[in-house]
């Protein structure tokens, strides 16, 4: 666990933005990681009284950018109009770089070393290569070393059909290459330990659709920003949602992970998706000088590390160690968001925090945490509905929940993630106009 | 200490310096004195001259010509010159005076080497294409080509020559017919230049050039071949086929000349270039390039109105409120010229179709996909409005409501950036009603852009009688900031370009109202030489769109409005949109019906009449001031309408043909159809408005 000095200087939350999240259908979408960053950044920064050139860093999560995009955050700040003058880095936690951006940025900000940093994260899962194996490098290597003609025919000659077995990014990004399982398999472990059964992810799954379809319908999802592909296409939401979604329809689905007795699901797991972002922080003297209206600040970040094969856990962990370290318990948090990796992973983490045992011998504590109401749970939805393009979910939960402190007037909310390879992280927000 | 050692070494002329280096090399540097631009003046000529005679009588290691101009290599010969020569034998003496310094450039014994950036046009290809070698610097800024024939003329100092000897006619001719030019690239894939490198290398490359002196380039065999006499009359006559379906021999002799010059002339260098200077010679004399000269001569003063030291103004962003047909290819043609730009308009759905026509335009325009990306990147849509606050120039281009745009202006102004321009694209509108409605009416002013944008390069700045000087100046140089040219004008009905089209095109309807085909019409005005028939052109625009402006127009100038046009829209015909207007049209072109000429007017007549009602009305804008001078209505009306450019712009053309003249016809046609002839009360002083 990382613990933090008191911070030095306030930081400040002033602005967000997002891209709709846009779910993988199979082939690339219409718009790279880049695109997705930069479109939905454009009008979050044009509502700014100031210029991009004017921002001190940006700084950008992202798991898996394309080959065209490394070190994506300064190729996003300069197609921006940041200039050549403002730095820009990218982050990489798994699924929590997008929050691990914000953590970079707040960190800054509080230091002293920056006033305004543009922070976010982004992932289009749907670009995730798919690469050629190494049977097929070696060959190719080989055809290439070969100088004459017979030694090419020979090894032309040598040439399978299990050399063009492709190798899918994706699958190998979403498996612990240390523990071996793939993240649903970390799923069904904690179903099994936490002994959650099918109707109740399916339960959730179900609600979670419900909550985000509610939310675009009131206007709760106001955050989303407008994007045009280059026909003039118009994305303004988020289209991973189904609205009818039913624990029956969602029973019918077949075991994807543990494929003979398992019981998650691709329907109440996290959507594959394309999506993106962003923050705005900025510290007292920033929002002074360009009279900004701060939505609340960071108070506090909290890295947890934990068992691979349980990464879902994380969020138990990691928002243990945030309330300890902030003097709080449950009943001063008015709402969370636990990113739904799975909905098992969810209500394993709701399971762990309300069990005496599992806090005391895992947490540390001398009682349980204590439940949290399912009505200041991932009250707009999650990952399941919404999609969770890894490296954005972050910063999204991140600016979703302020929002909603914002507007149902509340002081105190704590977003968490579980983070592939066994992490948690968790961040401390306030609402500072109540 | 080394600079002025290198100092030392400098030959001084006044337009021209000349630096030898330890190899032995000597670099020719143009630096035409006072200006920003390298021009063949008759005193670079002098300069050159001298130089070359030092050169001579001290032969170095090789020689290379470069420009120290950041703007380019030579733009060109001294178009203002033209202007001043009257005679034949002072052609044939400027054209003999460079055809023989270029060729003693081709006759030095050392290794010659042209270095161009930038501009290398006209007379400066042609002085490259006397070097051996030629050596680009690769950045987008370079612009190379044989422009003389957009003069009425065509190369002279030996262009054509060696143009077609270095890449041979097929690829040549159309380069010089259409005076188009080349970029970088396309000039060293067409064998135009040797080598493009990047600046950091030109130095480099020139000397490694030198030392290797590697084989010149010739045509190949294609090119050999088709320099045989009979391929060549073959081949001229194929030429001269598709020069003549783009343009008529009468209106623009310079191409055909130029074709005439190579078949008769081709087999025999020598014997091309004393050809080449003849052909020009009576090129100069023929009305069409002194008319053409001064077409350009027009063109410089727009820019000239627009120029960017004319005002401190450096417009950045923006902001275009309306994303329909003008709001929004007005919103990607800034962004394609550099802007950022935000796009604004009630719904995401209503930028979408903008959208993807700017992304059409990009695809056709950038062909380098970095550049491709950051234009796009600089138009962003912008349903929310919120580019208001961070534009410099704000454009509205909404429906031509008063209220809608009352209420817009009421929302917009208090957000404005202190010195942002705010424009409107409004015709039907008085600029003075908008503008009372402002807290500072005197920031508002009109840009008034032509359809389609990205080929129309006019747009009239309009100025109410509140309007600011420094909102105009800063209009205009926001027009030359995204490359177009400013027309200034006042603000009353039609402006300047529609107001004088207007009568032309009520005078087509009218004669197809009396029974003369639409063809015959379209026919008898591209002869004149416009670049499109008027029955045609108003089935583009949309009869709509000539209806609501003729009846702005013939409400405030009592015009009359043909009946037939009213018919028309009632079975909604409203013409190459809703596939009928005046013609049929499939897949936007018209299908041609020969009409027989019912009615008994000869095409003479047809033409008279049309013509004579659009000079009548120019007369008349001239009176009201709509622009403050002749020369100013004439660019508008070539660069606004494409008005036959080889007649120099309708004033011009009128005093060619007789101020009294056309007075008496107007009065004759005035009593044959009526008063609409009746010419205006300025003919009678017109002397005083020229």
């Amino acid at each position: 666990m990382t613990t933090r000095k008191p911070k030095k200087r306030p930081v400040y939350i002033v602005d967000g933005a997002r891209s709709p999240f846009l779910r993988a259908r199979g082939r690339p979408g219409k718009f790279v990681a880049a695109d997705l960053a930069l479109k939905s950044a454009q009008p979050l920064m044009l509502r700014q009284p100031f210029e991009a050139e004017q921002l001190d860093e940006v700084i950008l999560g992202c798991v898996m950018p394309a080959p065209t995009e490394a070190n994506i955050a300064r190729i996003v700040s300069l197609r921006l109009g940041c200039g050549d003058h403002v730095p820009a880095w990218t982050v990489q936690r798994n699924c929590g770089s997008g929050m691990q951006a914000v953590d970079s940025a707040f960190r800054n900000i509080a230091d002293g070393d920056s006033e305004i940093i543009l922070a976010g994260g982004v992932e289009a899962m749907s670009h995730a290569p798919i690469m050629l194996n190494s049977q097929m490098v070696n060959f190719l290597s080989d055809l290439n070393m070969a100088r004459s003609i017979p030694k090419k025919l020979a090894v032309l000659s040598s040439l399978r059909p299990g050399h063009l077995k492709p190798v899918i990014a994706l699958i190998l990004g979403l498996t612990d290459s240390v523990v071996g399982l793939s993240m649903g398999r970390t799923a069904e472990i904690l179903a099994h330990r936490f002994d959650i059964s099918r109707e109740e992810m399916d339960a959730y799954a179900a609600r979670s659709h419900q909550r985000l379809a509610a939310a675009h319908e009131s206007g709760n999802m106001d955050e989303i920003e407008v994007i045009y592909d280059e026909k003039g296409n118009i994305y303004d939401t988020d289209d991973g949602v189904r609205p009818d979604s039913n624990p029956e329809a969602l029973a019918k689905l077949r075991a994807v992970f543990d494929r003979q007795h398992g019981l998650v699901t691709a329907g109440n797991s996290a959507q594959v998706s394309d999506g993106a972002s962003w923050l705005l922080l900025a510290s007292e003297a920033a929002v002074e000088k360009h009279q900004l209206q701060p939505l609340g600040r960071i108070v506090d970040c909290t890295w947890v590390g934990l068992s691979p094969s349980q990464m879902g856990l994380g969020p138990a962990y990691a928002s243990s160690a945030l309330m300890k370290n902030n003097k709080l318990d449950i009943a001063e948090i008015d709402y969370w968001e636990i990113n739904e990796a799975f909905a098992t992973q969810v209500l394993a983490c709701e399971r762990a925090m309300a069990d005496k045992e599992f806090c005391k011998n895992e947490l540390g504590r001398r009682n349980e945490i204590g439940e949290i109401e399912a009505e200041r749970l991932n009250i707009d939805g999650g990952g399941i509905s919404l999609g969770h393009p890894v490296g954005a979910s972050g910063a999204r939960i991140v600016f979703h929940l302020l929002k909603t402190l914002q507007r149902t007037n509340t002081q105190r909310g704590i977003a968490s993630l579980c983070i592939g390879g066994g992490q948690g992280g968790a961040m401390l927000l306030e609402n500072i106009n109540v | 200490m080394s600079s002025q050692k290198k100092e030392s070494q400098r030959q001084m002329y006044r337009h021209i310096y000349v630096e030898r280096d330890a190899e032995g090399i000597a670099w020719l540097s143009f630096d035409q004195a006072d200006s920003s631009a390298n021009v063949l003046t008759a005193e670079m000529f002098i300069d050159l001259d001298a130089a070359l005679d030092d050169i001579i009588k001290d032969p170095p290691a090789g020689l290379v010509f470069l420009s120290a101009k950041k703007s380019g290599f030579i733009a060109g010969a001294d178009v203002n010159a033209f202007a001043r020569i009257d005679t034949e034998v002072q052609v044939k003496e400027l054209i003999e005076t460079g055809q023989s310094m270029f060729y003693r450039i081709e006759a030095l014994a050392v290794p010659t080497v042209a270095l161009i950036h930038g501009f290398c046009l006209g007379g400066g290809l042609e002085l490259s294409l006397a070097c051996d070698y030629r050596i680009v610097c690769e950045d987008e800024s370079a612009r190379i080509g044989l422009p003389e024939v957009l003069l009425g003329i065509h190369p002279g100092f030996g262009g054509c020559v060696r143009l077609i000897r270095l890449i041979g006619v097929l690829k040549a001719m159309p380069l010089m017919l259409t005076g188009r030019s080349l970029d970088a690239r396309r000039a060293q894939r067409m064998g135009v230049v040797d080598q493009v490198v990047p600046r950091r290398h030109i130095k480099t490359a020139a000397i490694k050039m030198i030392n290797k002196k590697a084989a010149l380039k010739h045509k190949g065999f294609l090119g050999r071949l088709s320099n045989i006499i009979f391929v060549r009359t073959l081949i001229a006559k194929i030429i001269r086929k598709q020069t003549a379906a783009k343009v008529s021999k009468e209106h623009y002799p310079a191409p055909f000349a130029l074709i005439d010059l190579w078949e008769q002339k081709g087999g025999n260098d020598v014997v091309m270039m004393k050809g080449e200077a003849d052909s020009i010679a009576k090129l100069f004399m023929h009305p069409t390039a002194k008319r053409l000269v001064r077409v350009f001569g027009l063109q410089e003063k727009l820019k000239g109105l627009g120029a960017s030291k004319k005002s401190d103004f450096e417009p950045k962003h923006v902001h275009v409120i309306g994303a329909g047909v003008m709001g929004g290819d007005i919103a990607a043609w800034c962004a394609l010229k550099g802007m950022r730009v935000t796009l604004q308009d009630r719904e995401p759905q209503y930028i979408g179709p903008a959208i993807k026509r700017a992304n059409k335009l990009f695809t056709r325009r950038l062909k380098n996909k970095y550049e491709r990306q950051a234009a796009v990147d600089r138009l962003i849509p912008d349903h929310k409005g919120l580019g208001v606050e961070h534009a410099d120039v704000v454009i509205e281009a909404i429906i031509e409501n008063l209220d809608a745009k009352i209420s817009l202006y009421k929302n917009i102004e208090p957000r404005l950036k202190e010195n942002a321009v705010m424009a409107t694209n409004t015709s039907s509108i008085p600029l003075e009603i908008l503008a009372e409605q402002l807290e500072q009416p005197s920031r508002l002013i009109g840009l008034h852009f032509f359809n389609p944008v990205a080929k129309m390069q006019l747009v009239e700045v309009i100025r109410s009688d509140v309007s600011g000087e420094k909102e105009l100046q800063n209009g205009m140089s926001f027009t030359r900031a995204i490359d177009r040219l400013p027309l200034p004008a006042k603000s009353s009905p039609g402006f300047l370009v529609n107001r004088i089209l207007l009568p032309y095109l009520l005078e087509a309807v009218e004669l197809l109202d009396e029974g003369v085909p639409a063809t015959i019409i379209d026919k008898v005005a591209l002869d004149f030489g416009m670049p499109m028939g008027p029955i045609h052109l108003a089935d583009t625009v949309g009869l709509d769109i000539c209806q609501s402006v003729a009846k702005i127009l013939s409400d405030s100038l009592g015009m009359h409005m043909p009946s037939l046009l009213a018919v028309m829209l009632e079975e909604g015909r409203l013409g190459v949109k809703s596939g009928r207007g005046f013609y049929t049209y499939k897949k936007g072109k018209p299908v041609a019906e020969k009409g027989k000429n019912e009615s008994l007017l000869s095409e003479q007549e047809v033409q008279d009449r049309m013509i004579l009602r659009l000079l009548n009305e120019c007369v008349a804008c001239l009176r009201e001031g709509i622009v403050t001078e002749a020369a100013l209505l004439d660019a508008g009306m070539i660069f606004g309408t494409g008005f036959a450019p080889f007649r120099g712009g309708p004033i011009h053309y009128l005093e060619d043909r007789g101020i009294s003249e056309i007075r008496q016809e107007l009065e004759q046609h005035e009593k044959q159809y009526g008063k609409r002839f009746a010419p205006d009360p300025a003919w009678k002083d017109l002397h005083g408005y020229l």
